[in-house]
């Protein structure tokens, strides 16, 4: 089994007060994908954030090719950073760049490129996500899975040795967030890249995953194989993958309570 | 219950009260200690790679040219019309006197030792303090800081170096423009109603002139545009969450720039008169 690129242990990260994530322990292997499922606000971008070092675990560790992020210099951490790529859930391209700038800002920064040479590079990335043409565009004339998209290509233009996805093809039409799962899988295939990806897909989670990750409420539900996972009888997975609303009649009592809490 | 508010609780309001200026007093050196640190990393990315100096120079030129270049026909307008009416209020004293010479002194010294400094200064605030809050508050919200972080950019050098440059270098500038200004507002009023002639009028600015007047008001105009962009700047970066805590750091950008540049200008006029009482 190859060593992990990542791990986590005992992961725990609160807002304030509020405890979000309670003690996550996973771990991604080199060249795999790995498949983040779970509700709204259970915690899957908090968890992705963790993992970049973009929040300080309140306990527990992220270690990341070998090193714990919390612990290490500011150096290490942007060593590691420059082999890293985030697409984040709402793009977050920088609004005062136009896309083409975006994309080739981190080769501008990091990297000794001629000028013309980073011009292909963006035009390859942005063909990558179906974007050709769009480079002088600003991001406000995106649309929000434009944007997306977008995102995706900057976050591919270090050719990072893994990425992560928040949410890739939430907003896309099946067309192109097919297009997506494409990608993903090719990127796996030619660059043996590692991947994380949260997703709310269920086809395109069991497509493109090596290993899925259920949490719910801020803790791991369910952690396994695509078959391991459909296969599950725990009954909130099932509930998960069979697209079963949380039912509200079954305790009226406790329900009613729910409203009334605290007045 | 916060210790504050334990305090509070159980001792007298003499105390009580002691202990909210003790919990302000350390806010207040909290947040300046904010700023000195926010300063002193953008000045030590000053220093970067040869590699990346091209870029970080063509960001400053950028900023210099929207914080400073921009400002000038606003800056232009308002010292115009201060000039003008310091002259206007010498003269109603003077005249009396019958010292209407002393007019286009009075208007030389106050311009380049305070009014320049402070108008331009005032107009930058305005103009770019509030910007810099926006523009990195707005990033804030919508994650971009946090994009640029996990690309290994430094948002400080990123965001605040070229800032700080720019204002550091633009300052002065306008300071001189809006001392020239200053002088020309009231110029027009002795040329017109004061009975100088416009050579006069200039050789009496001269006589009237130490170059430290210039020099102290160009010193003090560093130090404003190292303060309204630490601010501005700092502000932006406490941005909370949400479209209105934009608003209220824009705010907060304005109002605290504002009073530290006339605290700051009140620091240094009391230096220079202790330093030298019979000037
Ligand atoms: N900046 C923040 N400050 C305070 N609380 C936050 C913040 N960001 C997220 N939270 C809280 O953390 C919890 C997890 O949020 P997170 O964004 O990780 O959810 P998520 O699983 O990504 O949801 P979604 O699928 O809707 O994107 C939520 O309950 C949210 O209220
Ligand atoms: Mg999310």
């Amino acid at each position: 089994m190859t060593k992990p690129v990542i791990s986590t242990h005992g992961l725990r990260v609160s807002y304030g007060d509020r405890e979000v994530l309670h003690g996550i322990d996973f771990e991604v292997r080199h060249g795999e994908t790995v498949v983040i499922l779970g509700g709204s606000g259970s915690g899957k971008s908090t968890l992705l954030r963790a993992l970049v070092g973009l929040e300080q675990p309140s306990g527990g560790e992220v270690v990341v090719n070998n090193t714990d992020l919390a612990r290490c210099t500011a150096k290490q951490l942007d060593a590691i950073r420059k082999k890293i790529g985030l697409s984040f859930q709402g793009g977050a391209l920088l609004g005062s760049m136009t896309v083409g700038e975006n994309i080739a800002l981190p080769l501008l920064e990091h990297s000794d490129l001629a000028p013309s040479t980073i011009e292909v590079m963006v035009r390859i990335k942005l063909e990558q996500v179906g974007l050709s043409g769009f480079e002088h565009f600003s991001p406000s004339q995106l649309s929000g899975g434009m944007k997306k998209r977008a995102a995706i290509a900057r976050a591919l233009a270090m050719d990072p040795e893994i990425l992560f996805f928040d949410e890739p093809s939430a907003g896309l039409d099946p067309i192109m967030a097919a297009g997506i799962d494409e990608l993903i899988l090719n990127l796996k295939k030619a660059y043996s890249m590692s991947i994380v990806v949260v997703t709310h897909e269920l086809a395109s989670a069991f497509l493109i995953a090596d290993r899925m990750i259920l949490i719910d409420h801020g803790s791991i539900m369910a952690m396994g194989s695509p078959n391991e996972i459909r296969q599950s009888s725990q009954a909130r997975v099932r509930q998960f993958l069979d697209r079963v609303a949380d039912s509200t009649a079954d305790d009226d009592v406790d329900h009613l309570r729910m409203f009334t809490e605290g007045i | 219950m916060s210790p504050t508010e334990s305090i509070r609780a159980r001792t007298s309001p003499v105390v009580a009260a002691l202990a909210g200026v003790g919990a302000g007093t350390e806010q207040v050196l909290a947040y300046l200690g904010g700023l000195a640190e926010l300063v002193g990393r953008s000045m030590a990315s000053l220093v970067v790679s040869p590699l990346k100096r091209g870029r970080s120079l063509q960001r400053a030129v950028h900023q210099a040219t929207l914080a400073g270049v921009r400002a000038i026909p606003i800056i232009t307008l308002i010292t115009f019309f201060v000039g003008v009416i310091i002259a206007l209020q010498g003269a109603y004293g003077l005249r009396r006197l019958g010292a209407m010479q002393l007019v286009a002194g009075l208007v030389a010294i106050s311009i380049t030792r305070e009014l320049g400094p402070l108008v331009a200064a005032i107009v930058v605030i305005g103009r770019s303090g509030s910007s810099f809050a926006a523009e990195i508050g707005a990033m804030r919200v919508t994650e971009e800081l946090d994009a640029l972080k996990t690309m290994a950019l430094d948002p400080v050098a990123f965001l605040v170096t070229p800032k700080l440059a720019a204002m550091i270098v633009m300052m002065p500038c306008l300071v001189m423009w809006s001392d020239l200004m200053g002088v020309m507002g009231g110029a027009l009023f002795g040329v017109t109603g004061g009975g100088f002639t416009p050579g006069g009028y200039f050789i009496a600015t001269c006589e009237a002139l130490a170059v430290r007047d210039v020099t102290t008001g160009l010193v003090k105009s560093m130090v404003f545009g190292i303060v309204v962009t630490a601010v501005g700047c700092y502000e932006g970066f406490s941005t909370g969450a949400g479209a209105e805590s934009v608003g209220r750091s824009t705010t907060s950008a304005v109002v605290v720039s504002i009073l530290l540049v006339v605290l700051i200008d009140l620091a240094f006029t009391f230096l220079f008169y202790s330093a030298r009482p019979g000037l």
